[in-house]
C-alpha cells in the first residue's frame, strides 16, 4: 500500500504517493527530479547521499520516506536556492580546488553545513572529524579540510 | 533499489506496536533508525513483510537522569542525542564517548543506542561500557514490562533474549557508586569509520587505593558481548597498581575467545584486549579518584 506523504524539500512542498521502502534517496533523485544528491555505497558508509532532515545530516541512502513525512529537508540544491549567488561553502570548494571528480562533493557540502552549524569555529581535527562520514575516492581530502575552513571564515564576516 | 515489498507501520504507543508486533508474526520487524536493518534488508540477509518504526511513539526519544536513580536512555533516543547530553557528559562520559565512537555524524543522527543493542553484533560499540556498568533494558510486550539485565541480554551474534511481541522500550544504567571510574577504549583499523575491531568497556570502584570491585566488559572477541570474569576477579580487594592493572589485562586477553576475520586476527585482538583493558583500567582508576 502506497502511503501519502508531505516532504518539504528546500523551501517547496510537494505531496506524493510512494510505497514503503522507497528511500528519501529515491524519492528526491527519481521523483523530485533533485539528482544533486548522490548514491554512493548504499549503506551508509560514504555520505554522497548526505541531506539535512529537521537541521540534522543524515543518509538519505537509509532513511524511509515514509518516517519523513512532514519534516524539513535540504539537499545541495538548497545551499544555493537562487541559483545565482553560491553558498560561502560552494565558493570555498572552488577557491580551493576542492572539486575533483565531483561525486562526492554534495556530501561533502552537506556535511560541512552540517560541522559549521555545531561548531562555527573548528579545528583541523573537528574537521576531519566532522568528514569521517564522507569519502573522496579522489583522496582530495586536504583541499576538502582546507576548503572548509575557508567557508567557516567566509561564514564569520558575513 | 533493491529493498521492496514490506508493509510500513508506525504505531504511536509500545503497546499498539507491540500488538502489531504479535499480530504480523515472524515476518515483522521493529525499526528504530533503520541503519542496521535497511543494510541488512539491502544486502538480502533479511526480507521483512512488515517494519514498524518506532519514531513516531511519543516520548520513547526521551533521555532522564536523577542521581537516585540513575539513567534512563529510551528506545529512539539518537547515538547522537546521547552523545552530547549534558548529564550525561557530566555524570556517565564513558557512555557519551561510546555514543560518539559509534559509526559517523550521518550515522549517530538516525542510529539509537537501543538499536546498537538489539542487533546485537559482538562488536556494538555501546554494549562494553553498559554491561560494565550493570545496565538493564527494559522490554515491553502485551503481557506488561520486564526487565533484564544486559549481562542476560545478548544470546549470540544478532540473537538476543527479547521474546515474540516483545519491544526494548528503555536502556537504564544505575547511578555508579560514589569513588567510581568508568572508560570505554576501543580499536579500528581506520578510525570510526570502521567498526570496531576490539572495544573493552571497564567500572572500578575504590575504596582508598584499594579496589572493591572492578567491572570489565570486552567487545567484539567472543560471540556476544563478555565479561571477563577472571580478570576482575584478580583486581577486587586490591590495590589498584599499575602491576596489577597489567596482571589482569593479560587476564582478559586470556579470556577472550576471538576470530580472525577482515578486520583483525584474533591474535592481534588478544594482544589488543591486553592493551585497551589496560588503559581502560588506568582511565577509570584516574575518574574515580576524581570523583
Amino acid at each position: 500500500m502506497k502511503h501519502v506523504i508531505t516532504l518539504n524539500v528546500n523551501g517547496d512542498s510537494y505531496r506524493i504517493a510512494v510505497d514503503p521502502w522507497r528511500t528519501l534517496n529515491e524519492v528526491l533523485r527519481e521523483d523530485l527530479n533533485l539528482t544533486g544528491t548522490k548514491l554512493g555505497c548504499g549503506s551508509g558508509d560514504c555520505g554522497a547521499c548526505t541531506v539535512l532532515v529537521n537541521g540534522k545530516a543524515v543518509s538519505s541512502c537509509l532513511t524511509l520516506a515514509v518516517e519523513v513525512d512532514g519534516k524539513e529537508i535540504m539537499t545541495v540544491e538548497g545551499l544555493a536556492p537562487s541559483g545565482e549567488e553560491l553558498h560561502p561553502i560552494q565558493e570555498a570548494f572552488i577557491e580551493k580546488g576542492a572539486v575533483q571528480c565531483g561525486f562526492c562533493t554534495p556530501g561533502m557540502e552537506m556535511a560541512a553545513l552540517y560541522l559549521l552549524k555545531q561548531n562555527p569555529h573548528p579545528t583541523e581535527k573537528d574537521i576531519r572529524e566532522g568528514l569521517s562520514g564522507n569519502l573522496c575516492r579522489c583522496t582530495g581530502y586536504n583541499k576538502i579540510v582546507d576548503a572548509i575552513r575557508t567557508a567557516a571564515e567566509k561564514i564569520q564576516k558575513k | 533499489m533493491n529493498i521492496s515489498g514490506f508493509e510500513y507501520f508506525s504505531p504511536r504507543s509500545v503497546e499498539e506496536a507491540s500488538q502489531l508486533l504479535l499480530e504480523k508474526g515472524k515476518g515483522a520487524f521493529v525499526m528504530a533508525g533503520g541503519t542496521d536493518l535497511l543494510i541488512k534488508i539491502r544486502r538480502k540477509l533479511l526480507k521483512p513483510a512488515v517494519i514498524i518504526g518506532l519514531k513516531g511513539i511519543p516520548g520513547l526519544d526521551k533521555i532522564s537522569f536523577n542521581r537516585k536513580q540513575g539513567l534512563t536512555i529510551g528506545a529512539t533516543a539518537l547515538l547522537s542525542d546521547v552523545a552530547h547530553h549534558p548529564k550525561i557528559l557530566r555524570h556517565f562520559p564513558a557512555i557519551a564517548y561510546a555514543a560518539k565512537s559509534t559509526a559517523n555524524t550521518q550515522i549517530r543522527n538516525m542510529g539509537t543506542v537501543a538499536g546498537n543493542l538489539c542487533n546485537a553484533a559482538p562488536s556494538a560499540d555501546n554494549a562494553p561500557t553498559l554491561l560494565a556498568m550493570g545496565a538493564e533494558v527494559i522490554l515491553a510486550g502485551t503481557q506488561g514490562e520486564r526487565r533484564l539485565p544486559l549481562d542476560q541480554f545478548f544470546i549470540g551474534p544478532g540473537q538476543t533474549a527479547i521474546e515474540p511481541g516483545e519491544i526494548l522500550t528503555a536502556i537504564f544504567v544505575p547511578t555508579p557508586p560514589p569513588h567510581s571510574g568508568v572508560s570505554y577504549q576501543w580499536i579500528s583499523a581506520r578510525g570510526k569509520v570502521d567498526i570496531s575491531a576490539v572495544g573493552v568497556g571497564v567500572m572500578v570502584t575504590m575504596k582508598g587505593k584499594v579496589c572493591s570491585s572492578a567491572k570489565i566488559a570486552l567487545g567484539a572477541v567472543a560471540p556476544t558481548p563478555m565479561r571477563a570474569r577472571k580478570a576482575e576477579k584478580i583486581l577486587s580487594g586490591k590495590v589498584l597498581s599499575s602491576r596489577m592493572i597489567e596482571k589482569a589485562a593479560l587476564e582478559a586477553s586470556r579470556e577472550a575467545k576471538p576470530i580472525s576475520d577482515v578486520r583483525a586476527s584474533a591474535e592481534y585482538r588478544k594482544q589488543m584486549v591486553a592493551v585497551l583493558t589496560g588503559r581502560a583500567l588506568s582511565e577509570a582508576r584516574q575518574r574515580a579518584a576524581k570523583g
